[in-house]
């Protein structure tokens, strides 16, 4: 077996084995949580003779480990069960929002990765001059403001001074593409601005100690411009720190961005999943939590494949 | 004058006033009273229902646990929901009289214990099909199984009896209750084909608008039924419910005309939107009420001199205007205020004396040791400040009060009604009777502060029953007086239902039954423009 298909292929086993002890750590945390669903549904209207109703028909009356494996096998058959709370089925319920999370971070990835990137490549180029210090001034500031101040910003600049957009951003079955777009400009600007700045310093970094290689010396004495320099010899040898860190990034914006979800009231999977550890709906929060792991394991395992296909020195190993 | 005339005209078309408010403002700038309301019939005729458009309604109070099944609403925007597509059998009219919805009569015996209720001729469900008596009653058995989870199996339990005959419900009770119509206005009661015993969340009922999409936590939306049988409400083509639980994002979206009205302004902005062209503040006064109660079974509390002592160490004053911002009214004591029909005015309002409460609290023999008191940032809107306020001038007179911050998650079942001393809130009850029998009879599911009075509950039983409304009226004044100077409840304050409206809304009016018009303000407004 060629070497390189036999690391990604132990990488993914590691990972699908990683996302198993995830299930059951996600599985024991909301164990723990005070509380039960019963009374979270049921809320300050309870009364005994309720609860213990709810209970028994939600089957919270068997032990933690009967559920726990149960669950397990119908996740591996792809049933995911159906939510303790209204009854809806979970794998459809998600399915959609699911659908609405890629769809942001798709978004924001497509403008934040080209950017970073060229902004890191025009940084480096212009190291210690000024445009190297104004992108790096602007982007440091906008990933040291709190995610929620920054749209609320965005909200007051876009839609009360500027009213081109709206503040909730919404998007729903039905809706066009250019539709769905506009909705969701304000979250994307967001997450733009919070997620830049990480990517573009890595870029720079990456290209500024490979610029340090004698290779650079060479290419610069044969008379290449330092764009091209940039662009031809260190930005290839670069490319594996820079993919991690945007894969990284990357993960984020599907996984991490609950806060700018609730801010402008956009319908997707971290909103979902936070409604439902408030009600402790265990089957929803499991089968979401399993989803955001999958996500996070599978690019970091991307990451990991594309630096080994980049490193010549990992493809070719003596 | 006449500009000033010209605004509280406008205000009235608005539907901001009542004839007593515009005619009151009116003589004052001169206006002879004849004339004033003369022009409040000529003006209030004058703004006349638009039909069409799509009313969109931005709320808090949403998740993606939500569910259709009526029994089960609990939170704001599942009852706004409830109230579009459904209807009950009753309803209460903004001045707290009953509005007949699917029943069209009511009639009791004499002793209140048996009460016939006559079902509306040719009232449309959404499906084609048409409201019968036997509807009725399955809905009300449905509730009555505690299998239905149902948030208004209180309400029901007294039923001993249901009957359908023809187009005449005949509902006999286990003990009288004179109040029995208002209690079958409470929202979980929607009528429902077949009782919706077949399946509870279709959503199918006959009220003036059909679901259209639900995303539970993200949005409703409705269209017109056709044959709705009431031509008073539901005028616009389409109603939209948004899910906004973010106070900036609602609010935003009603300043740029994304929604046409949103819920729970927070008090603290409502100074800064006042100013804001195109968009009213409506701030309407309720039931709802926030509390700090003690368990009157547990120690210090089981001693009536600490209660006491504590009841006239809060500065109710303080905070109504400190976490209210001045929109709502102090309490005293007892969960009624003059919402309710039958409440006496002149009851004596309790205020602050920390004098008193010192010296109260000496007597008591208290250990000194401190008395905590739990609050969370979800008891209710300000509740962390509330309690802080509240320790301070407790402290200043002499009472060791302390405020143990508890986490929002798990609130209502690890502290609420377990704790012996915590911030709480109770959105009230349609009448007097279903409040008391709530939370304050000593054999209630929720009774909160543990009070067991057997005088109380001997009043409370016996105004039950009573149709003579004067002296309905002096039993519930005797029990308010018990329960404010022996209870374990702390009422310091009723909050108003504060809601943001705008411009191009018609037809609005307070309603102190509940938040957005009693749920039906999407039903019984209409889009001017």
């Amino acid at each position: 077996m060629h070497p390189v298909l036999k690391l990604v292929a132990q990488r993914i086993a590691l990972g699908l084995l990683l996302l198993l002890a995830v299930s059951a750590v996600i599985f024991l945390g909301v164990e723990a949580l005070p509380g039960d669903t019963a009374q979270a549904i049921l809320g300050q209207s309870a009364t005994p003779q309720a609860l213990a109703n709810l209970r028994e028909k939600m089957g919270l009356d068997q032990p933690a480990m009967v559920r726990y494996f149960h669950w397990l096998g119908g996740i591996l058959t792809g049933d995911l069960g159906k939510a303790l709370t209204n009854g809806q089925d979970i794998a459809q319920a998600i399915g959609q929002r699911l659908g609405n999370t890629l769809f942001l971070a798709a978004c924001a990835g497509a403008i934040s990765v080209p950017l970073a990137i060229l902004l890191g490549l025009v940084a480096a180029r212009y190291n210690g001059r000024w445009p190297d210090k104004l992108i790096s001034g602007i982007t440091l500031s906008t990933i040291s403001l709190p995610e929620f101040v920054a749209a609320y910003f965005v909200i007051y600049l876009l839609t009360q001074l500027i009213p081109i957009f709206n503040p909730v951003a919404m998007v729903f079955p039905g809706m066009g593409f250019w539709e769905k777009l506009h909705a969701v400009a304000l979250p994307v600007i967001v997450l733009v601005l919070v997620v830049l700045a990480h990517m573009m310093r890595m870029t720079r970094a990456a290209i500024l100690n490979v610029m340090q290689s004698a290779y650079i010396e060479t290419a610069e004495l044969k008379g290449l411009s330092p764009m091209q320099v940039i662009w031809r010899h260190a930005f290839p040898n670069a490319i594996a720190p820079i993919v991690s860190v945007v894969v990284l990034n990357l993960a984020y914006l599907v996984v991490g961005v609950v806060v700018v979800e609730v801010v402008f009231g956009y319908n997707a999977l971290g909103q979902f999943l936070v409604d439902h550890v408030a009600k402790r709906d265990l089957p929803v929060v499991q089968a979401v939590g399993v989803i955001f792991a999958g996500v996070y394991i599978s690019l970091n395992i991307l990451a990991d494949v594309i630096a080994i296909v980049a490193n010549p020195r990992l493809r070719h190993p003596r | 004058m006449s500009e000033q005339f010209d605004r509280i005209v406008m205000q009235m078309r608005q539907g901001g006033m009542t004839r007593r408010e515009f005619v009151g403002r009116a003589t004052a700038l001169g206006v002879s009273t004849a004339l004033a309301s003369a022009i409040f019939t000529k003006g209030a005729r004058a703004e006349e229902a638009k039909k069409g458009g799509v009313i969109r309604v931005g709320m808090s109070g949403g998740e993606s646990t939500n569910s259709l099944d009526p029994a089960l609403a609990a939170s704001e925007v599942p009852f706004q929901v409830n109230m579009t597509w459904g209807e009950m059998l009753t309803d209460v009219k903004p001045d707290g009289t009953l509005d007949m919805r699917i029943a069209e009569e009511v009639s009791s015996t004499p002793d209140a214990s048996e009460w016939k209720f006559k079902i509306r001729k040719g009232v449309e469900y959404h499906n084609g099909a048409t409201v019968t008596a036997e509807d009725v009653v399955a809905t009300l058995k449905r509730h009555t199984d505690e299998k239905s989870q149902s948030g208004a199996l209180g309400v029901v339990k007294g039923i001993a009896e249901m009957k359908a005959e023809g187009d005449m419900v005949t509902l006999k009770l286990s003990e009288a209750n004179a109040d029995l119509p208002y209690l079958m206005a409470d929202y979980h009661l929607i009528i429902q084909p077949g009782g919706g015993v077949d399946n509870p969340t279709a959503a199918i009922g006959a009220g003036p608008y059909k679901v259209n999409v639900n995303e539970p936590g993200v949005r409703h939306t409705f269209t017109k039924h056709a044959n709705y049988f009431d031509s008073t409400m539901g005028h616009a083509d389409e109603v939209e419910i948004l899910v906004i639980n973010d106070n900036t994002a609602r609010t935003a979206a009603l300043q740029s005309g994304q929604v046409h009205m949103i819920n729970r302004v927070d008090p603290k902005i409502v100074e800064l939107l006042k100013g804001v062209p195109g968009v009213s503040i409506k701030a309407v006064a309720g039931r709802g009420h926030y509390v700090f109660i003690m368990h009157c079974d547990k120690a210090p509390f089981d001693n009536n001199d600490v209660r006491m002592a504590l009841k006239l160490a809060i500065n109710r004053d303080e905070m109504v205007q400190k976490i209210l911002g001045g929109l709502g009214s102090v309490g005293n004591d007892f969960p009624i205020n003059s919402a309710y029909p039958l409440f006496d005015d002149s009851i004596p309002q309790r205020t602050f004396d920390a004098a008193k409460a010192g010296e109260l609290y000496k007597k008591s023999g208290h250990d000194g040791s401190p008395i905590i008191l739990r609050t969370a940032p979800g008891a209710f809107p300000g509740a962390v400040e509330a309690a802080q306020l509240f320790a301070a001038s407790a402290q200043s007179a002499g009472i060791p009060l302390e405020v143990k911050l508890e986490p929002d998650d798990g609130y209502w079942s690890n502290v609420w009604n377990v704790e012996p001393f915590c911030a709480s809130y109770w959105g009230g009850r349609p009448v007097q009777d279903q409040m008391y029998s709530t939370a304050y009879l000593s054999t209630a599911e929720w009774n909160d502060t543990k009070f067991k009075n057997a005088k109380f509950d001997e009043l409370l039983l016996a105004a039950r029953g009573e149709l003579d409304a004067a002296k309905r009226k002096s039993e519930y004044s005797e029990m308010a007086n018990i329960l404010r100077d022996e209870g374990g409840l702390i009422l310091p304050m009723f909050n108003d239902f504060v809601s943001g409206v705008s411009d191009t809304i018609g037809g609005w009016q307070d309603d102190p039954n509940g938040e957005l018009m009693n749920g039906r303000a999407q039903v019984r407004c209409w889009l001017n423009s």
